[in-house]
């Protein structure tokens, strides 16, 4: 219980000298020459859900487009859109719907890259507790986390289910001893930690969000939006950047396993390789779930509009602004 | 053989090795998860103990607290007490609901832990930054009603180590209902557990390992296990779906003793497993193979090393039995090859092995001994037999002596001419044919069959033709000569023997011809003009059997010309390979065809004609003919 007190004040004084370095870097690099000096924050503790930044940065692709790059340990303790709004970091990763709903709360963000198309966000039941589809939920305990609720809860809408809800921490334990019917689950998180622990997958039901038409694609890249205004090129380049990154993770996977190990064991947040290995290859299924050739970082407009539509609907936000303000296509030119 | 001996005993050693290991093995394995269950039972009876005595703490401070709400002081009071009293317990919070504790705040949870140096800090837990609510010490024990240890998790404030909280829920009443109201907590380190499971397994035999109720390491050799992997993913990362299965027994609460895959403790491996029950936890205790069998293997190795030496000596042994088995029989197939050859006396060495090759060693010796007077008999035979031969030839040579020889007999007689010949079977036959003067104008002539063949026959025609020759020289009439001679025959005629005769008394000066005929092939004429017909002689009996038999003469009148053929029945029937006679008619044929007619011609044509019938067939009887000629004056 001392522990994340700990965590957390080291991490803000970390987070404090990483962030008055770089007020003073960018005038210094500058100066240097030709090299944009930018900070990129991933929005969750290292792990493969960003190994296309990971592998971006080892690789060097991000020199390659002018671009000297730091990354900063994401986590809990740093929350992405409190470093872009302090101007402690450029880039960011966030969930889409989670950046519509900062938008409104005037934090100016745009989207710069759509990396992932389709919705990783599952509930996850046993079968052992009679629940095989949607109407089994009816009067279940159900786990939420406190973020994420818009989907699950359009999605109990659209059954006309009514669920006792728990608030969800950062662990499945409650899941896994019973505390709870269903939980919420990243498929390439939290189902494989479910299935790591000893539960089978035959054991398990999963609904998939994006199977019962509430498809919110998460991960996109975000950058304020003054940022983008004063260098749209180096912007649109730490995307391509980054794609060239996931495109290299999925064709050389194991490659990017030691990196993203590598970024994890200098973390300490733990973590083995084997779930890394379940979660790229997830992230494949979610980045590129059609075809291979599929170009990385599209926003599509039908997803924007289901995504924004129903978050006014729920009244997380009041206004739908056009999908022009709030995406940059970089990734489609190219 | 001695390979079949060697491959045999190869057969019953292996078996008996691979017996006697796997005999072992079960053996070690029985005793390995014996004493694994013991040591596991007793540890595990111990940390019970030890994690039931903490479980008491937080309990009682929680069933205090459902009484009523106490003041701050005296709860951080209570939680020291718990502290002083429990040095196995670090820290302990009492943690309550939103606003239960006090109205206005939200979050209340005094906590009070032990310091750097013994002391003990108090502090206060909860925050924006630190939602105990949510947290899953708190969560779980509320959502689930009970009392329960959480997964293990290193704590940074108390040195990094690996601690586990126990989370006691308490309750309220509210009108009659019950109503949750928070948490009291009892932390702990878990390095006390983690050198017990350590300990459980003597170094050099193996390690022990300890797993969380969600499969993680918590104690383990390989440090970067801990709390990192769990049995799952080391089951994922080597698609291991057996150990999967291990592991979910393990959270089960199963017990058990199971073969590890290679990848597990880098080699095949067996482990026993038992549950920590306070915890849900489960131990394993992990056995290599290789340590396990260590004393099997050097068992092997000894007792491959006997096997293999013993197998040298046998192989030595069965070369020396066999070969004194097979010496003496090799002794005896060269010496029987030597005998096979024909030497009779060769040397067989004596045996004295008291078995089946002495029997048959003495076998052969006596074998040899039998061959050798078996050839000595037939050689005596073979000389006897010889002997009798070359008497029988002189017999032969006698007999022939017996009968005249010289022609012409009568050269001064130019009245008539006569020839004979006698061709003898290979045996000794009884033909006779005899001629001689009785006076200036008769001649006598005769010619005869005895029957049967052989020495007997030889006599008996000697016998005959001395008394025909005795009797027919004072004779006048040939019947009555004949008459004379059967009566000599007939005396004392014990053997039975009987001899076939014609004979004649022509008067070389007229013609005249007195002939009878005792049995005998009726005679042939071959008349001065050509023809050639029988003398139709009257029939007479054969001479030796009948005493008082009576004979006819036949008186004929030659003409100058004519000419008499006697001859026996080995003329007619000389037999052919088609064992076809040579007929009386043949006879008559060949004497027609004769373009000459002197005797010694016609005789000779008569032979000539009899052979070529005959061919290769053997000559069975003797060939006699006798011609003569009458010329008149």
């Amino acid at each position: 219980m001392r522990t994340r007190e700990g965590i957390l004040t080291r991490s803000v004084l970390v987070a404090a000298v990483v962030a008055s370095l770089l007020i003073i870097l960018p005038g210094l690099a500058a100066a240097a020459g030709e090299l944009r000096t930018m900070t990129f924050i991933p929005q969750w503790l290292p792990q493969a859900q960003f190994a296309g930044c990971y592998v971006a940065f080892e690789k060097g692709f991000y020199r390659e487009e002018g671009i000297d790059l730091k990354i900063l340990k994401g986590g809990p303790d740093a929350p992405a859109a409190a470093m872009l709004a302090s101007r402690r970091a450029d880039f960011t990763t966030m969930f889409l719907s989670e950046a519509l709903q900062h938008r409104e709360k005037q934090l100016p963000i745009v989207n710069i890259g759509q990396i992932m198309q389709r919705s990783g966000f599952i509930l996850v039941a046993k079968k052992g507790r009679g629940i095989n589809k949607p109407a089994d939920l009816n009067q279940k305990k159900v786990s939420l986390w406190p973020n994420f609720q818009v989907q699950p809860q359009a999605f109990f809408r659209k059954y006309g289910l009514s669920v006792k809800t728990v608030v969800q921490g950062a662990t499945v334990n409650l899941f896994l001893r019973g505390g709870v019917d269903a939980a919420s689950a990243m498929w390439y998180n939290e189902y494989h930690t479910i299935i790591n622990a000893g539960v089978n997958e035959d054991e398990l039901t999963t609904f998939f969000f994006d199977q019962h038409g509430l498809n919110f694609p998460e991960d996109g890249i975000y950058v304020l939006k003054e940022t983008y205004e004063r260098d749209p090129e180096g912007c649109c380049r730490f995307a391509r950047a980054t794609r060239k990154g996931w495109e290299y993770a999925f064709a050389h996977p194991e490659e990017a396993l030691d990196v993203v190990m590598k970024y994890i064991n200098a973390a300490h947040t733990g973590g083995n390789r084997v779930h890394q290995r379940w979660m790229l290859t997830r992230m494949k299924d979610l980045i590129q779930p059609g075809d291979a050739r599929d170009r990385i970082g599209i926003l599509n407009p039908g997803d924007y509009a289901a995504v924004a539509g129903a978050l006014q609907k729920s009244g997380l936000i009041k206004t739908v602004i056009p999908l022009d303000e709030f995406y940059v296509p970089c990734l489609e030119k190219h | 053989m001695s390979l079949f001996i060697l491959t045999a005993a190869a057969v019953i050693f292996i078996a008996a090795f691979g017996y006697s290991s796997y005999y072992f093995r079960n053996q070690i394995l029985a005793n390995v998860e014996k004493n694994a269950e013991a040591v596991t039972m007793a540890t595990v009876s111990k940390i019970e103990v030890v994690l039931g005595g903490v479980e008491k703490v937080p309990s009682f401070l929680a069933r205090n607290l459902q009484g009523g709400r106490p003041t701050l002081p005296s709860l951080q009071k209570q939680i020291i007490d718990l502290l002083q009293t429990n040095p196995e317990i670090f820290g302990s919070a009492v943690a309550y609901e939103p606003f239960a504790f006090d109205k206005k705040s939200m979050y209340f949870a005094p906590y009070i832990c032990r310091g750097g140096y013994g002391g003990l800090v108090p502090s206060f837990l909860g925050g924006e930054d630190y939602q105990y609510f949510f947290l899953d010490w708190y969560q779980i024990p509320k959502e689930l009603g009970k009392a329960v240890w959480s997964e293990p998790y290193f704590d940074e404030g108390a040195g990094n180590i690996m601690m586990s909280t126990y989370s006691v829920p308490f309750y309220n009443f509210k009108e009659g209902e019950k109503v949750f109201t928070g948490i009291v907590t009892a932390d702990i380190s878990l390095e006390w557990l983690k050198e017990i499971i350590e300990k459980l397994t003597p170094h050099q035999a193996g390690y022990s390992f300890l797993i969380s109720r969600n499969g993680v390491f918590v104690s383990h050799p390989d440090k970067d296990y801990i709390m990192r992997e769990s049995i799952f993913s080391i089951a994922e990362a080597n698609q291991d779906a057996s150990l999967r299965e291990i592991g979910r027994d393990m959270l089960r609460g199963g017990k058990g003793f199971v073969t590890l895959n290679r990848h597990f403790a880098g080699q095949k491996a067996w482990m026993y497993y038992a549950p920590l029950p306070s915890l849900g936890w489960s131990i394993g205790l992990v056995f290599p193979e290789e340590k396990l069998f260590a004393g099997i293997s050097r068992l092997k190795v000894v007792i491959l090393g006997i096997g293999g030496a013993g197998f040298l000596a046998l192989l030595v042994v069965i070369f020396v039995i066999s070969g004194t088995i097979t010496k003496p029989l090799r002794i005896l197939a060269d010496k029987a090859g030597e005998i096979a050859r024909g030497n009779l006396e060769v040397e067989v060495p004596p045996v004295r092995s008291h078995d089946e090759v002495e029997v048959l060693s003495h076998s052969f010796k006596n074998m040899q001994v039998a061959l050798k007077e078996y050839i000595a008999n037939l050689a005596e035979t073979t000389a006897a037999k010889e002997r009798i031969e070359s008497e029988l030839k002189i017999a032969r040579t006698i007999q022939m002596s017996f009968l005249p020889k010289r022609f012409p007999p009568f050269p001064e007689k130019e009245e008539f001419e006569i020839f004979a010949a006698l061709e003898p079977a290979k045996e000794v036959g009884g033909d006779l044919y005899d001629f001689f003067l009785i006076d200036d104008e008769h001649v006598f002539f005769s010619i005869g069959d005895v029957s049967g063949k052989g020495v007997p026959a030889a006599l008996f025609m000697a016998v005959t033709k001395t008394l025909i020759k005795g009797i027919a020289s004072q004779a006048v009439f040939p019947s009555l000569a004949l008459e004379q001679v059967n009566q000599e025959l007939c005396k004392d005629n014990e053997s039975s023997m009987f001899v076939t005769v014609c004979c004649g008394i022509l008067n070389f000066r007229t013609g005249e011809l007195l002939f009878s005929n005792a049995g005998h092939n009726l005679p042939v004429v071959i008349h001065a003009a050509g023809a050639v017909d029988w003398l139709n002689s009257p029939e007479g009996f054969l001479l030796g059997v009948m005493e008082d038999a009576h004979y006819e003469t036949l008186r004929l009148k030659l003409n100058p010309g004519d000419t008499l053929i006697l001859y026996t029945d080995g003329v007619t029937e000389a037999m052919n390979d088609r064992k076809e006679f040579f007929t009386d008619q043949a006879l008559l044929r060949t004497l027609a065809a004769c373009q000459e007619r002197d005797p010694e011609a016609l005789v000779a044509g008569v032979m000539k004609a009899v052979k070529e019938f005959a061919g290769p067939e053997p000559q069975s009887d003797d060939i006699t003919v006798l011609a003569l000629r009458y010329r008149g004056r």
